[in-house]
């Protein structure tokens, strides 16, 4: 009888976390015993996206691995417990707490550690390297006491050190051995370019430098001294000058080492020992190390695909270390090969000193293939490129048009999607083939958040988002799935494009929208649309006769109307604030009127089992004591949600009610594609959960850090941070704008998050047009704004002051009767309705009629 | 049988409905333009009485009103469900008479 095998694996980072998930993915996690070991204390982190630590300082923020995902799938994780010895005998991995662990198979992900030229004074204190949680803690704990902080290293990693020492408000250096930046990735040219970009940052460059000291300074902790006799003071100092494979455990148990370090492997990422597989920058391949997450990913596949004996041998052969990234804000972008070493190789480049953009690309010696580019200042041809690239698709007889502006507005010259192979990689990062994608679009996944979403396409590093739009759409069209984007039967026109009718054409009513632009009497879909845009464009009162059929069912009585027919009532309590006397009369209120009474998610009452003929008695008796109308029946602003922040809080930093309560009173009554939600905190401990809101807002110690399309519900989104330290003046400018421009561009019933998600350019393009008002618009949409917020009413109040309004309130036109059919139960001491076995028993049943 | 006044058209707001007691029925009287469609305002799907309040409109050349709740279609002129070939809802004869809107039951 065979045992259930004994998966061990060492190394809890991205790429052990990768194999894990394919292991997962191919439905036979539960035929083995996987166990799982890290050294450092918490499971997988992203640590491609390492310096986004900075923007909370918290870990979870990234956190790769899912809820429960070790439970369910029965992995054993140890965190914290290093793996110091193997034994290949006798199966087993020893740690340094002494446990040992039994396996059949192994797999090393033991990663790389960062290389520390062994100068005299590396040591010191304050030298630190780039790589862990931990080591961002100890640089910013360190920073503290700081001014000038230095790197060495001017490398992708080292660049990125830099951007986070600049943040942390040090005088920030750069140190580099090879006269340019990121000598790998980009040509001389490239790095000229690139480097005064970062000059421009502040930061200082110092290229050609060839550390041979560490030493005391004379005002920093530091002094440097070069082999060229320059010297340079700092107070911090990190190490960012390249990785070594993280290989002492293969060297312990005698595994084949590369000269140079490094584990050595086959095409399916078996170590010399073919029970023991290393997978990651630990690994060496044809004499190879791959120092880039997309290749471990692949070769974290192919291991686990070996390992459960799939059949289609799938083999790692070598990856293409193209890549594309932001750097201090620069567009940096390297393709195959960049500095055109290929025999007979010729390049074209192109320099605009003015917008401070570089491009080169490499062509074969035929002037038919593309062999590498170097993009910088602007990467937006490296999608294009890099299929040219890696296709062998022949380039246009005038290869430069490729890298040239279009000055006439003429096209560029792109390749159109449908020239790709079915094999053509979309997604590097994740392995994901424009034959995944469209096979993903024929299964039903219709937008771009759709297909990110069920094929992982576009995220992981964003690089691809914009192609894979363009495969998406093509397979569309190709699928004649004509891409009906018509809003409904009545209206061929998206919910953008007839928001842009009404506002352009001044129309105000259902009735001259559709004979301008319709047919038909129109929908439940195409009413309350128009109701939403008439409502964001001129605010008028809802319940207006030419309005008041257009609406959806609950704002056609400004309450919630219920499964069995009656309506709950919501008053503001803006930023969930309420007075001892307000809260006593919602009490007296709902006890008179016998509802039920329920605590909001968004810190309110809610007071269930009003009757249509109730409602306007209810809401007199609110607004007689202080109350409005809190929208919970609208498309609209809900809530604002708080913290007690500064005001009570021993931790709070600014005044988060007072902040909510501005802005619930500044957006409420906006009516949107859907409904909005807001959150303020008065600190980074985040009780008021913002980061899960449309926009939520976090108070800092300069200002608040504003962040924007999360959502909680059905589709968990945590918000993007959008901008840091800002001041209430630009938060409220800013949060105008990014809610009129939602308003005008959502679809109908689209929230922040899947808007932003389908927004080609995602969160870079919203903040250009928000912050750098790239489209021109922000003027407008600030405007625009106003006039909703200069033209709020109470819809309640209104309505209680007209007499013919309250009559749409009656239960029926022709009697003062109410609906017999309601009848309640009583449960916990309140109403609920009665369901039908108890309507039939007839027992105990409560009335309102 | 005769026709019983159950208000007047300026009661029932252009292109929607009102809900109207004849004896114990609860009817869903609705306006399009001027004419005027009468169903039993108890919705089949969620067991309230409801449809008046649902919003009027067309699917291709039918009348129709969606159930507030659960959205489902009822043809304004016959009472079938559109979504559910099984389903219907009753249907009353209804006029607008010089500006007075009457139902049959």
């Amino acid at each position: 009888m065979s045992h259930i095998q004994r998966l061990l694996v060492v190394g809890n980072g991205p790429v052990g976390h990768q194999f894990l998930e394919s292991i997962v993915e191919s439905g036979c996690a539960t035929d083995y015993q996987i166990t799982v070991i890290g050294e450092e204390p918490r499971p997988a982190y992203d640590r491609v996206h390492l310096t986004a630590w900075f923007e909370t300082r918290q870990a979870g923020a990234l956190n790769m691995v899912a809820d429960g995902f070790y439970a369910t799938n029965n992995i054993d994780v140890r965190c914290g417990e290093k793996v110091v010895a193997i034994d290949r005998d006798a199966k087993t991995a020893t740690t340094d707490s002494g446990r040992r662990y039994d396996y059949d198979q192994l797999v090393l992900a033991t990663g790389s550690y960062p290389f520390v030229p062994p100068v005299p004074g590396h040591e010191r204190e304050n030298c630190f390297v780039y790589r862990t949680i931990e080591d961002l803690e100890a640089i910013t704990a360190a920073a503290k006491n700081a001014s000038v902080g230095a790197v060495v290293g001017g490398g992708l990693l080292g660049l990125e050190a830099a951007k986070a020492i600049k943040d942390l408000g040090l005088k920030t250096h750069v140190i580099e051995f090879a006269p340019r930046l990121m000598a790998v990735q980009v040509d001389d040219g490239g790095g000229a370019l690139l480097r005064r970009k970062i000059e421009d940052l502040g930061v200082e460059v110092h290229t050609q430098k060839n550390t041979q000291n560490i030493g005391d300074g004379e005002h920093c902790v530091h002094k440097l001294s070069f082999a060229d006799g320059a010297e340079l003071e700092t107070d911090i100092l990190v190490f960012s000058a390249g990785i070594r494979p993280q290989d002492a455990l293969a060297r312990q148990c005698e595994l084949e080492i590369g000269e140079r370090g490094g584990i050595a492997i086959n095409n399916y990422c078996q170590t010399s020992d073919p029970a023991i597989y290393a997978i990651g920058e630990c690994a060496l391949w044809n004499q190879r190390i791959f120092g880039l997450i997309a290749p471990g990913n692949e070769m974290a596949r192919v291991a686990a695909a070996h390992i459960l004996g799939n059949r289609d041998d799938k083999q790692f052969t070598g990856a293409d270390m193209s890549t594309k990234l932001k750097l201090m804000g620069v567009d940096v972008a390297s393709i195959g090969d960049a500095h055109g070493n290929t025999p007979g190789a010729k390049s074209y480049t192109f320099i605009d000193e003015q917008a401070e953009i570089y491009k080169k690309i490499v062509v074969s010696e035929s002037g038919k293939h593309l062999l590498g580019a170097v993009l910088v200042g602007d990467a937006d041809d490296y999608g294009n490129l890099l299929q040219f690239a890696l296709n062998g698709i022949a380039l246009p007889e005038h290869p430069e048009a490729m890298i040239l502006p279009n000055i006439d507005g003429s096209a560029s010259v792109g390749l159109g999607v449908d020239a790709l192979p079915d094999s053509a990689q979309i997604c590097s990062c994740n392995n994901v083939s424009k034959g995944d994608i469209c096979a993903a679009v024929q299964g039903g996944a219709l937008t771009v958040g759709d297909v990110k979403s069920c094929t992982k396409a576009a995220s992981t590093c964003g690089g691809c988002t914009a192609l894979v739009g363009q495969v998406v759409n093509a397979e569309l069209t190709k699928l004649g799935v004509e891409v009906n984007t018509d809003l409904c039967e009545h209206f061929p026109y998206t919910r953008q494009e007839l928001f842009h009718l009404v506002r352009v054409g001044g129309i105000k009513s259902f009735d001259e929208l559709l004979e301008k632009h319709g047919s038909g009497k129109g929908c439940a879909i195409c009413k309350p649309t128009a109701a939403s845009i008439f409502a964001s464009c001129w605010n008028e009162y809802i319940l207006e006769s030419q309005h008041a059929g257009l609406q959806d069912t609950n704002d056609r009585f400004l309450a919630n109307m219920q499964n069995n027919g009656t309506f709950s009532v919501v008053p503001r309590m803006a930023g969930g604030e309420v007075t001892p006397d307000g809260l006593i009369t919602v009490g007296s209120i709902a006890k008179k009127y016998k509802l039920y009474t329920k605590i909001t998610g968004g810190q309110r009452v809610d007071l269930f089992g009003a009757t249509l003929d109730q409602l306007p008695a209810i809401w007199k008796e609110l607004i007689d004591a202080g109350f409005e109308s809190g929208h919970a029946y609208g498309k609209s602003l809900r809530t604002v949600k708080s913290c007690v922040g500064s005001s009570w809080c021993r931790y709070g930093v600014q005044d988060s009610v007072g902040q909510a309560i501005d802005l619930e009173n500044r957006y409420k009554g906006l009516r949107s594609p859907h409904k909005i939600k807001m959150a303020v905190s008065g600190c980074t401990r985040e009780c008021a959960e913002a980061q899960s809101k449309d926009v939520g807002v976090i108070a800092t110690e300069k200002g608040w850090n504003l962040y924007v399309c999360g959502n909680g519900g059905m589709k968990p989104r945590h918000a993007d941070l959008f901008a840091s330290d800002i001041d209430t003046e630009t938060l409220v400018k800013y949060v105008d704008r990014l809610l009129m421009f939602y308003v005008r561009t959502a679809d109908r019933l689209q929230r922040t998050s899947v808007w932003m998600e389908n927004l080609e350019g995602g969160l870079d393009y919203l903040r250009q047009v928000i912050i750098d008002d790239s489209l021109g618009i922000c003027d407008e949409l600030e405007r625009d704004m106003q006039s909703v917020v200069d033209s709020y009413q109470c819809e309640w109040k209104t309505t209680i002051e007209d007499e013919q309004k309250l009559k749409q309130f009656r239960s029926f036109v022709n009697a003062d009767d109410g609906d017999k059919d309601i009848v309640f139960v009583e449960e916990r001491g309140q109403i609920r309705p009665a369901n039908e076995e108890e309507k039939q028993l007839n027992n105990n049943l409560i009335a309102v009629a | 049988m005769s026709w019983t006044t159950v208000c007047t058209l300026d009661d029932i707001l252009p292109n929607a409905g009102a809900a109207a007691l004849v004896g114990d029925t609860q009817l869903a009287v609705f306006r399009v333009d001027d004419r005027i469609f009468a169903l039993d305002n108890h919705c089949p799907f969620s067991r309230a009485n409801v449809l008046a309040r649902g919003i009027v409109g067309s699917v291709g050349e039918t009348l129709v009103v969606a159930s507030p709740l659960y959205k489902q279609h009822f043809s304004l002129e016959a009472g079938h469900c559109l979504e559910d070939d099984s389903i219907s809802v009753r249907r009353f004869p209804a006029r607008n008479e010089n500006g007075l809107v009457q139902v049959q039951l």
